[in-house]
């Protein structure tokens, strides 16, 4: 990644205004420890992150780290939005699925959970924008603000999520109404919604909530598009500005930070789930 | 007296034969998704003799004629049959041409992080011990870090070409197929005629080769077809960013791209190759599902 960076062009003649005399620039080229060879400038860049301190954004001017914790909080703001929008959708969707399973609305959620899969988010989201902003003017189109600038991206990103999550409580749910105590509680003659929303719920979630867990940090991916398209002051939009500014320690900082990050929530998850299902058990 | 006719007893066999084999394959046939497979078979022949088929030029632009809407509408022209960007381009030409970018890399990376991925798990999978372990700590690596993120960084990098996008998403792309292979390798190896071609003292390049990739090879083609569909989206994705094949030619992702800004004026700009995406994606989704059924009752759960 870092070496990588490196090829992508000279940052001191891309920081330097078009009339800086060459002289100007070789002084800046010091200045940010350009002239060193690259190999002590790897240890320098390894040595300072594991402090703590991934260099100054060259771009804003400030620590990156600074940057990326100003704007950390909002895309786990629309993160924790789009996860809230897909079990609201996926959860419901599933159980009704599987309760008539083969039915029309079945067979509906299918078709609707294939075509989802097969759209580009970035596409998903300004097919939204043409109908609830420009059509039907009811949501502003980008930007962060009041709660309706939360929707239309919070939706967008949860949007692969919500199939997975549909798709995962169906299969769920089936297993269990095809279970021996739903029958028994049929023949007690526990009333069908009983039996669906505490027999049969309560034990098709636990698949549902830990598998939801351990695909949570793939919202990740989705934020640098979503955020994008909606112009949502988060990490995934930094990167992407960062890349066109050539402002590569900010690059560097955010896809290390966010892969670290990433994978440790992993690794969390990983943990957690044995805890979660007693069924689980690790060797 | 024998009434015992050899040769006719055997006509009947085959002849019963022949039509059991008839039966299943027109059973074969009708299963066969023919919508998806048509559609694919439009995109690909678009991709392919896509510069001669466009009605107009795809790179041509027309100022004069910038933002036609579709012909149906007040002011379209059936010159356009789609309508026109900001610049005058007809769009429906550059979806047809368009479709050669997809599809190429589509396939390109589908191929190679196929190979690579095939080849990881045969190593793995079959030579077991140390060399297993170090693979597949890696490919678990590759399967834990933000594939986009990590393809953003690395196409920004390199600098966005078509080849560039080829090499980071064959590179990122292996390892699912690593894993899924690696099991079906571990099951394979156990099989009995690997035990007689030990005895036979075939080596084990051969055995890898002859004996095991051939039974895998089935799982192969249903993850890359759907595969594919992923693969498609993830470039119109980086062409969407700015960071796919670069502007002047027509990539889907960035016609989508082209028409955001525009979208309260020209809503034809961005919907049109994004349902091109969708029709492609779709296709490859459905036409993987039903080969995951056919040729792998095992998945037949998932």
């Amino acid at each position: 990644m870092f070496l990588l960076a490196h090829l992508s062009g000279d940052p001191a003649l891309l920081m330097a205004s078009p009339d800086a005399k060459p002289e100007d620039i070789e002084a800046l080229r010091v200045l940010l420890g350009l002239k060193k060879p690259l190999h002590v400038q790897f240890w320098l860049f390894i040595s300072k992150a594991v402090q703590g301190d991934f260099g100054t954004s060259i771009r804003w001017g400030k620590p990156c780290l600074e940057v990326w914790l100003t704007r950390f909080p909002n895309t786990l703001l629309l993160g924790g939005a789009a996860i809230t929008f897909t079990l609201l959708i996926g959860i419901p969707t599933g159980i009704l699925s599987a309760v008539r399973a083969g039915g029309w609305f079945d067979n509906f959620g299918k078709a609707f959970a294939l075509a989802g899969q097969s759209m580009p988010v970035f596409w998903v989201g300004i097919m939204l924008m043409l109908l609830f902003s420009v059509i039907l003017r009811w949501l502003p189109t980008s930007g962060m603000g009041s709660w309706q600038h939360l929707l239309m991206p919070a939706f967008t990103l949860g949007w692969y999520f919500t199939a997975a999550i549909t798709r995962l409580s169906r299969s769920a749910m089936l297993d269990i109404l095809d279970s021996e105590y739903i029958k028994m509680a049929r023949i007690k003659g526990v009333p069908e919604i009983l039996v669906i929303l505490k027999h049969g719920f309560r034990n098709a979630m636990i698949p549902v909530v830990t598998l939801a867990a351990l695909n949570i940090v793939t919202l990740l991916n989705g934020t640098v598009i979503t955020e994008t398209v909606f112009n949502w002051p988060g990490i995934g939009r930094l990167i992407v500005d960062s890349i066109f500014a050539r402002d590569y320690p900010m690059v560097q900082t955010c896809v290390l930070v966010s892969s670290a990050l990433f994978i440790f929530t992993n690794l969390i998850v990983d943990i957690l789930y044995a805890y979660i299902d007693p069924r689980i058990k690790y060797q | 007296m024998l009434n015992f006719q050899p040769d006719k007893e055997a006509k009947e066999t085959i002849q019963v034969l022949d039509r059991f084999r008839l039966i299943k394959m027109r059973r074969v046939i009708r299963g066969i998704p023919w919508i998806p497979v048509a559609i694919l078979f439009l995109f690909l022949f678009c991709g392919i003799f896509g510069s001669y088929i466009t009605p107009n030029d795809p790179m041509k632009t027309n100022l004069k004629a910038a933002k036609t809407p579709p012909f149906w509408q007040k002011g379209g022209s059936t010159k356009y049959l789609l309508g026109t960007d900001s610049f005058g381009r007809d769009i429906l030409s550059r979806i047809i041409k368009g479709a050669a970018i997809s599809l190429q890399v589509g396939f390109a990376v589908v191929v190679f992080a196929g190979a690579l991925g095939a080849m990881i798990a045969l190593l793995s999978g079959y030579l077991g011990g140390w060399v297993d372990a170090v693979l597949m700590r890696i490919t678990d690596m590759f399967l834990s870090m933000p594939y986009l993120m990590i393809a953003i960084a690395l196409a920004a990098v390199l600098g966005p070409s078509k080849h560039n996008i080829i090499l980071i998403m064959a590179i990122l792309g292996w390892a699912g197929y690593a894993r899924v292979l690696r099991g079906e390798v571990l099951r394979i190896k156990g099989a009995d005629f690997i035990k007689l071609a030990i005895v036979a003292r075939a080596g084990k390049a051969r055995i890898m080769l002859r004996h095991i990739f051939p039974n895998i090879v089935n799982t192969l083609v249903v993850l890359a077809t759907l595969q594919l569909g992923i693969v498609i989206i993830m470039e119109s994705s980086l062409s969407f960013l700015g960071l796919g094949v670069p502007p002047p030619e027509p990539a889907w992702g960035s016609m989508v791209a082209d028409g955001r800004i525009m979208m309260f004026t020209a809503w034809w700009i961005s919907t049109w190759p994004g349902i091109a995406i969708l029709l492609v994606v779709l296709s490859c989704n459905l036409l993987g599902d039903w080969l995951r059924v056919r040729l792998d009752p095992k998945f037949r759960q998932l």
